[in-house]
């Protein structure tokens, strides 16, 4: 049995410029943050990602790693418009592919099934045809006759997710509400790097929680990272809620500003950097 | 509110509260399906519909769960089942709008030119995939020529002219209604272009015409929006939203 864990700097060592990078979490939930702000502090650059966008879009983008996002939306939920995003997509920083929520799953689910493509009743009347024009329909083969989009298979390179609990060997966990695509983000990728909040012993995973409660299987994990907080500031259910206070800040800070107090060190650096923040407000 | 129900007099309706009901009418007769309201004022009618004449409505607490209106979890609805109950079409869902243009196309993506956007906005989200499965309406909590446009920038919601290219793919298109702070309107005209369903009380055709953007069908008599029950009133103003989260969206 393989011992999977790593450093978010390993995992980062095992990246490249150019690559497709599918992100987990959903808007400002279950974001893999310290992975995303290991790869902030590599030279890695050129990438297109993979995301129900978040902060990881909007920092990502500021710092000008982003050559092309795949994305239905960027947001921080709680602040609808994501400001870091807004500013790069409006000066034109990066290339966008911008398609439906529902056509984005099926794209992942198409890649995790090595199909080229899956059949989906969206986009098609709207502008997702007309800023996307690589798209292609398909007509049921059946007396129906029904024309459908034929989303094309997201294929990844590497996949990044934040998940509550894992073992050594790369078995996932997730202890809130919602899953989000995190399985599917791992299976749809060549490689997928799992950070979470604490790694427990196998027999640990089902002594508290249910076993449907076992997202990620390992046979899709190529690393496992121990990074407790590693979601902050989006919210890691039932473990935190989402940070507000400090998100608030992050949406109010010029981005240079942001980056130079919180992201000039290691993870141990930006932990404390919010320490003293929180401090501050007292 | 120790006002007896009895004593509930029409000044006594805010428009906030006549945008509550009309938001709630979007569910009636809906049956069993799952209302997904966005926006505050949605919310409440949502609430409001399920707990009077619309009982067998699904309601979420805007994450995972499927909620009573109390708060009490009686299903799982995570994103990629929620996605696929779209497409089972149990739902309708009333979203908002950044523009909406005269056949009912929305944008919620983008101002200006999409390659380059003015302002950018949220993206398409789950519009083109609801609009093109499930009952679509929208609450546009300002109505004024900036949401109420001649053209939309990017079509995020698919409007009638749009469907009507389509005919093989729009089997489940239906975009019942769309609410604002001044009144409801519908498609009920032969080109399904949009009409002035009902005036919420106190706002007038001509202050409807001034803020929108594009030439509305306008019936020779219009209806006012109904006006609430007792019963209705109370729930809203001490059982559903007794903190008045309405007034954020509308302050009349």
């Amino acid at each position: 049995m393989t011992d999977k864990t790593m450093t978010a700097d390993e995992v980062v060592s095992r990246l490249a410029s150019g690559m497709t990078l599918g992100i987990g979490g959903w808007g400002s939930r279950r974001k893999p943050l310290s992975l995303v702000r290991a790869l902030l502090r590599s030279d890695i650059t050129d990438l297109t990602l993979v995301s129900y966008g978040g902060p990881d879009v909007g920092m990502l983008a500021a710092a000008g790693r982003v050559r092309k996002l795949v994305a239905p939306f960027v947001t921080l939920d709680s602040v609808p418009l994501e400001p870091h995003y807004r500013a790069a997509r409006e000066r034109g920083a990066f290339e966008l592919t911008e398609v439906d929520e529902g056509m984005f799953m099926w794209g992942l689910r198409a890649a995790a099934n090595r199909l080229p493509f899956l059949p989906v009743r969206a986009g098609i009347g709207s502008d997702v045809m007309r800023v996307n024009p690589g798209l292609r329909t398909v007509s049921s083969p059946y007396d129906d006759g029904e024309t459908f989009v034929a989303m094309p298979a997201l294929r990844l390179d590497a996949a990044l997710v934040h998940v509550n609990r894992a073992d050594r060997l790369g078995n996932g966990q997730y202890l809130g509400p919602d899953p989000y695509f995190d399985d599917l983000f791992c299976e749809a990728a060549d490689a997928a790097y799992v950070s979470c909040e604490r790694i427990v012993d196998t027999a640990e995973l089902t002594k508290e929680a249910p076993v449907q409660s076992l997202l990620v299987k390992r046979l899709s994990v190529t690393g496992v990272v121990e990074a407790p907080g590693g979601a902050h500031f989006t919210s890691c259910a039932p473990d935190y809620g989402r940070d507000e206070d400090f998100q608030r800040l992050y949406a109010a800070t010029p981005w240079a500003e942001f980056s130079e107090r919180f992201l000039a060190g290691d993870e141990a650096a930006y932990r404390s950097a919010v320490r003293n923040w929180q401090e501050e407000q007292g | 509110m120790d006002v007896p129900p009895t004593d509930v007099t029409r000044s006594d309706v805010l428009r906030s509260e006549y945008c509550v009901i009309a938001c709630a009418e979007a569910w009636r007769d809906a049956g069993e399906i799952l209302a997904s309201p966005m926006g505050l004022i949605p919310s409440v009618g949502a609430r409001l519909a399920r707990l009077t004449f619309a009982p067998d409505l699904l309601l979420t607490d805007g994450e995972a769960m499927i909620v009573r209106p109390d708060g009490t979890p009686e299903g799982w609805l995570p994103y990629r089942q929620h996605l696929a109950l779209v497409s089972g079409g149990r739902r309708h869902v009333m979203m908002g709008a950044s523009q909406i243009d005269r056949y009912g196309n929305q944008n919620i993506s983008c101002i200006g030119d999409w390659a380059r956007p003015k302002r950018q906005l949220l993206g398409v989200r789950g519009a083109p995939i609801n609009t093109l499965n499930n009952p679509t309406s929208y609450w546009i909590p300002r109505h004024s020529r900036r949401v109420f446009v001649e053209k939309v920038d990017m079509v995020c919601g698919v409007g009638y002219d749009r469907v009507a290219e389509h005919p093989g793919t729009a089997l489940f298109h239906r975009v019942p209604r769309v609410v604002s702070d001044l009144g409801v309107f519908d498609f009920a005209t032969p080109d399904r272009s949009m009409r002035l369903a009902s005036l919420h009380p106190g706002v007038t055709v001509e202050q409807v015409r001034e803020a929108t953007g594009f030439e509305l069908t306008v019936p020779d008599e219009v209806p006012p929006t109904r006006e609430p029950t007792p019963e209705e009133l109370r729930l809203i103003r001490e059982v559903i939203d007794p903190a008045d989260t309405r007034r954020r969206e509308v302050a009349v």
